[in-house]
């Protein structure tokens, strides 16, 4: 195993994370808080680890898989670990695990917050916690991988391990250029939201925070009612709209760029997630209808909600859990479809749920007919048989894991919404999930074994289990492996 | 530059390695989906499965935006169709691979319709080498730059090799010849050895000069091994083929050993003057029956890396002077060079070695421009040749006040055919070939040679 390489790329990803704080500095400065000493402090430890790790430079540049996995999962760990600083510092959230759950729940883009009162918190605070959604995203190695002064194929792992989706593959030949047309995009769709907010009657810190919000797909608000606290159409639809843009595949804004649009026609992943998320929005709709009365704010509510819990931010604009049992249901099922792949939202995936009902049907086929040949397609492509049994496996251990954190945080002894919704709204990194976890509640009254279980469900959900899996392998560690 | 690239043999990993490191963008198409998968995730390049002759292949490849389409895909057909369709689409220029003899013959009849910008045999690119070497066996390699005036000539310091143990002073002091020793290779590294450099056993020296010059060094050096006479070939593909017809009409007697008995009458049929023998060369008792003790230089050229390692060690084990191994997996080439055997070949590494050159010269079509280049040591060093133009920084001016990049040698000067290895006093005038040797990679034009890089000069000088 390289371990040079891994913690060179550590070190780097560490010195990139304290740059990347000064702009939370710069707000904190900008206030006149308190809190930009805390920011300050964290930055020179963040920036003197970084050096450290990365202090001697690998011998060789060779990452393999399994190299590619933990360089990931160790990052998102590390970052995380050192992320939580600013706030554990300056005092607003004084228990460290409780501020480790709150950052890794911003890096993962979950949104689940054990604060109670966010209106208190200093600003340069509140906006490093939303900006960990932005960076985390797009994903933080890939901002490395468009930074860092050497290039191999080998960072190909890095990317694949970070990336959501069953297959990633590069725009252009270039791995640095792909990484740096994937955050062209990610910045100028983050601003363009940004100055629609603006325009909405926002202020520019408030519309950034909501962007980045937004745009990672995670779901800090800095308000305590999230987006309903501004009651306005207006900011609700850009919301919407933006949420929905950010949960399409990234590779299919780079052929819009590259005017083909016959490419993005044929992809099957985008009619599914599109007809999913209209199909739920007028079931939603109808059925909510008593609750608001006329059809006008039904849609909005329905919309906004829909589009939240399918891409999985976590926005809130009211209290799903007085919603009818249908929504809910809908709610939850959406849960786990999740947005697509290559976006920045999390869950199963478009893609992923496709291909297994393809699967399945041709297994129902196949019954009828035993000798039938058949292969699954998509976009008008042969799929592998590898990545029919990757998505299998894929959902097999994610269901697994589901199940498995129900168990471990229902001896809190909270009601089964409440611990299993927790549990959907962490490995989906969506954020609130129902009951004492919904909407308007909070995580903050779980235990501290609970609060571990359900941060690395975050990162499980986020990373696509296996960069956290592999550091349990215990052959890993040996070194005759 | 954006290249394409069908195939991803041997030759197309390579010489997709060797574009990546210099920077273009590259994708790779091929048929095979495992060998693709491999490249992709060793290298920093895009692969497109599929076959490369097909248009939504290509376009799925974007070849109507590169700028070359390189074919080296198993079957000549197929390249050249690649290249065609290519052409078509509209890429800037078009490289195949063509083996077939019959095929290379009526390329040029057909070059101006298929729009080839170059095609290249690899087997005859081996041949040429070969050949080359043949001319000045002392050498483990020889290379030949300014149009055959300036040679480069690699070879190795055995323990008894009166140079081992001095210094590069003392050696121009003892034999004041007009070479220079360039590069010097030691343990994998390559130095660019310093006048206090002393050179040790087992150093891989790589010298510049004249061909008679450094004829002259290695006579008085004690280590001239006169031009072969009787050339012994095991294996008798296609390589053998063209360099039995090179090496007979330069007078050399050509023995070729081939264990298949068509062939043999094939190669009976086109080389009335060689010596055919159809038995298994790989076998001891058919080589000493064929007085392979006689023989002054022996190549081995069959399709197996094993056979011609241990043929060839044998061959060495028995006195011949010269041993020639051709090897088709270069990964190996490292260990395999710490063995007893003269020179190796790989078509694949000369065939990739070609194109890079041709690549690297397509990229400057102004300025003092790469005329050729040749990697060694594992592609960590290069000769390049540039002309300088009146354009170029620096000229008429003395060599020793010149501020040169880092682990950068000017090696010689071609001026009027007259080849000189320059010392302080010489000057770069417009017209020379300028040959530069440089473990610095990236060089494109002659200006990029000096420290201090142009814009910035321009910048001080208006201050």
């Amino acid at each position: 195993m390289n371990y040079r390489m891994i913690s060179y790329i550590l070190g780097f990803v560490l010195k990139i994370e304290a740059g990347l704080m000064g702009l939370s500095l710069m707000v904190a400065l900008i206030y006149g808080e308190q809190s930009a000493l805390a920011i300050g402090i964290t930055m020179a430890i963040t920036f003197v680890v970084g050096l450290a790790l990365g202090w001697k430079k690998p011998h060789t540049k060779s990452i393999r898989v399994r190299e590619g996995l933990i360089t990931v999962a160790l990052s998102w760990l590390v970052m995380s670990l050192l992320g939580t600083l600013p706030f554990f510092i300056s005092g607003a959230i004084p228990s460290y695990l409780d501020g480790f759950f709150e950052v890794v729940s911003g890096f993962t883009t979950t949104g689940a917050s054990i604060l109670t009162d966010i209106e208190s918190l200093p600003k340069g605070i509140l906006f490093w916690r939303s900006f960990t959604h932005w960076l985390g995203g797009m994903g933080i190695l890939v901002f490395v991988l468009a930074l860092l002064p050497m290039s191999t194929g080998h960072f190909l792992h890095i990317m694949r391990a970070e990336s959501p989706g069953p297959e990633t593959s590069k725009l252009v030949p270039n791995m640095a250029k792909t990484a740096k047309i994937l955050y062209a995009i990610y910045i100028g769709m983050t601003v363009a939201e940004i100055v629609a907010l603006m325009i909405a009657g926002m202020s520019l810190y408030d519309a950034s925070v909501h962007a980045f919000g937004t745009a990672g797909t995670g779901g800090f608000s800095v308000r305590n009612a999230s987006i309903g606290a501004y009651d306005s159409v207006a900011v609700d639809v850009i919301i919407t709209m933006f949420m929905i843009m950010f949960g399409v595949n990234f590779s299919l804004y780079y052929l819009l760029l590259a005017k083909k649009f016959r490419e993005i026609y044929k992809s099957e992943e985008l009619r599914i997630y599109m007809a999913v998320i209209f199909a739920c929005i007028v079931i939603v709709t109808i059925n909510i209808l008593p609750l608001f009365g006329s059809f006008g704010e039904s849609l909005r509510y329905s919309s906004f909600q829909v589009s939240s819990i399918i891409t999985t931010t976590g926005y809130a604009t009211t209290d799903t859990n007085i919603w009818p049992q249908l929504s809910k249901t809908i709610l939850i099922l959406l849960m786990f479809f999740g947005a697509s792949a290559g976006s920045t939202g999390g869950g199963l995936k478009a893609v992923r749920v496709l291909l297994l009902f393809k699967t399945a049907q041709r297994a129902l086929a196949r019954l009828v007919n035993p000798n039938t040949v058949k292969i699954v397609r998509l976009d008008g492509r042969r799929v592998s048989e590898d990545t029919i049994s990757g998505v299998k496996t894929f959902f097999l251990i994610y269901l697994i894991i589901t199940a498995v954190s129900v168990l471990l945080v229902s001896i809190d002894g909270y009601d089964l919404e409440t611990s299993s919704t927790a549990v959907f709204a962490c490995i989906n990194n969506i954020g609130p999930g129902f009951g004492m976890v919904g909407a308007t509640g909070n995580y903050a009254h779980f235990s501290a074994f609970s609060k571990i279980i359900l941060s690395f469900d975050m990162l499980v959900g986020r990373l696509e289990i296996y960069p956290m899996l592999i550091l349990f392998v215990p052959s890993l560690w040996k070194k005759a492996a | 530059m954006k290249i394409v690239i069908v195939g991803s043999g041997n030759v197309g990993y390579h010489l997709a390695a060797l574009l990546v490191e210099e920077g273009h963008d590259i994708v790779v198409i091929d048929n095979h989906n495992e060998t693709l998968e491999k490249l992709v995730e060793v290298l920093d390049i895009k692969g497109v499965h599929g076959n490369g002759s097909y248009l939504d292949v290509q376009m799925e490849a974007d070849v109507p935006h590169a700028d070359l389409v390189i074919a080296v895909a198993q079957r000549d057909e197929i390249n050249m169709l690649c290249c065609l369709l290519a052409k078509k689409l509209g890429a800037k220029h078009t490289i195949a691979r063509v083996r077939n003899l019959e095929y290379s013959r009526q390329l040029h009849l057909l070059s101006d319709e298929l729009g080839l910008s170059m095609a290249i045999n690899p087997e005859l690119a081996a041949a040429s080498e070969i050949a080359r070497i043949l001319k000045f066996p002392s050498a483990l390699k020889i290379d030949t730059l300014a149009k055959g005036l300036v040679e480069l000539v690699h070879f190795k310091l055995a323990k008894d090799n009166p140079l081992v143990e001095n210094s590069l002073q003392e050696i121009s002091g003892k034999f004041s010849h007009k070479i220079l020793i360039s590069a010097v290779e030691r343990n994998g590294e390559v130095d660019m050895p310093t006048g206090s450099y002393v050179l040790q056993a087992g150093d891989k020296v790589h010298i510049v000069g004249k061909l008679e010059d450094i004829t002259k060094f290695f006579k008085s050096l004690g280590l001239f091994i006169p031009k072969s006479k009787y050339v012994m070939i095991v294996g008798g593909g296609q390589i053998a083929f063209y360099l039995a017809q090179q090496i007979l009409t330069m007078g050399m007697k050509v023995k070729i050993i081939e264990n298949d008995r068509k062939r043999c009458m094939e190669l009976c049929e086109f080389l009335p003057t060689a010596t055919i023998i159809n038995s298994d060369g790989t076998d001891q008792d058919v080589l000493m029956e064929e007085k392979l003790e006689g023989a002054d230089s022996f190549i081995a050229l069959t399709e197996s890396d094993e056979a011609n390692l241990i043929i060839s060690m044998f061959a060495k084990s028995k006195g011949v002077a010269k041993v020639i191994t051709k090897i088709n997996r270069s990964k190996y080439m490292n260990v395999m060079q710490q063995m007893e055997i003269d020179s190796f070949i790989s078509q694949q590494l000369i065939t990739s070695n070609t194109i890079a050159r041709y690549v690297r010269a397509m990229q400057n079509t102004e300025g003092s421009s790469v005329e050729t280049l040749y990697k060694f040591v594992d592609d960590k060093a290069e000769a390049i040749e540039f002309i300088a133009t009146g354009n170029t920084r620096h000229i008429y001016e003395h060599l020793k006040d010149l501020k040169l990049k880092k682990n950068l040698l000017i090696a010689a000067l071609v001026r009027k055919n007259n080849v000189i290895i320059p010392d302080g006093n010489d000057k770069i005038i417009p017209g020379d070939n300028v040959i530069v040797v440089t473990t610095n990679k990236k060089l494109n034009d002659l200006d990029d040679i000096f420290a201090v890089r142009a814009n910035k000069a321009a910048a001080k000088t208006k201050d």
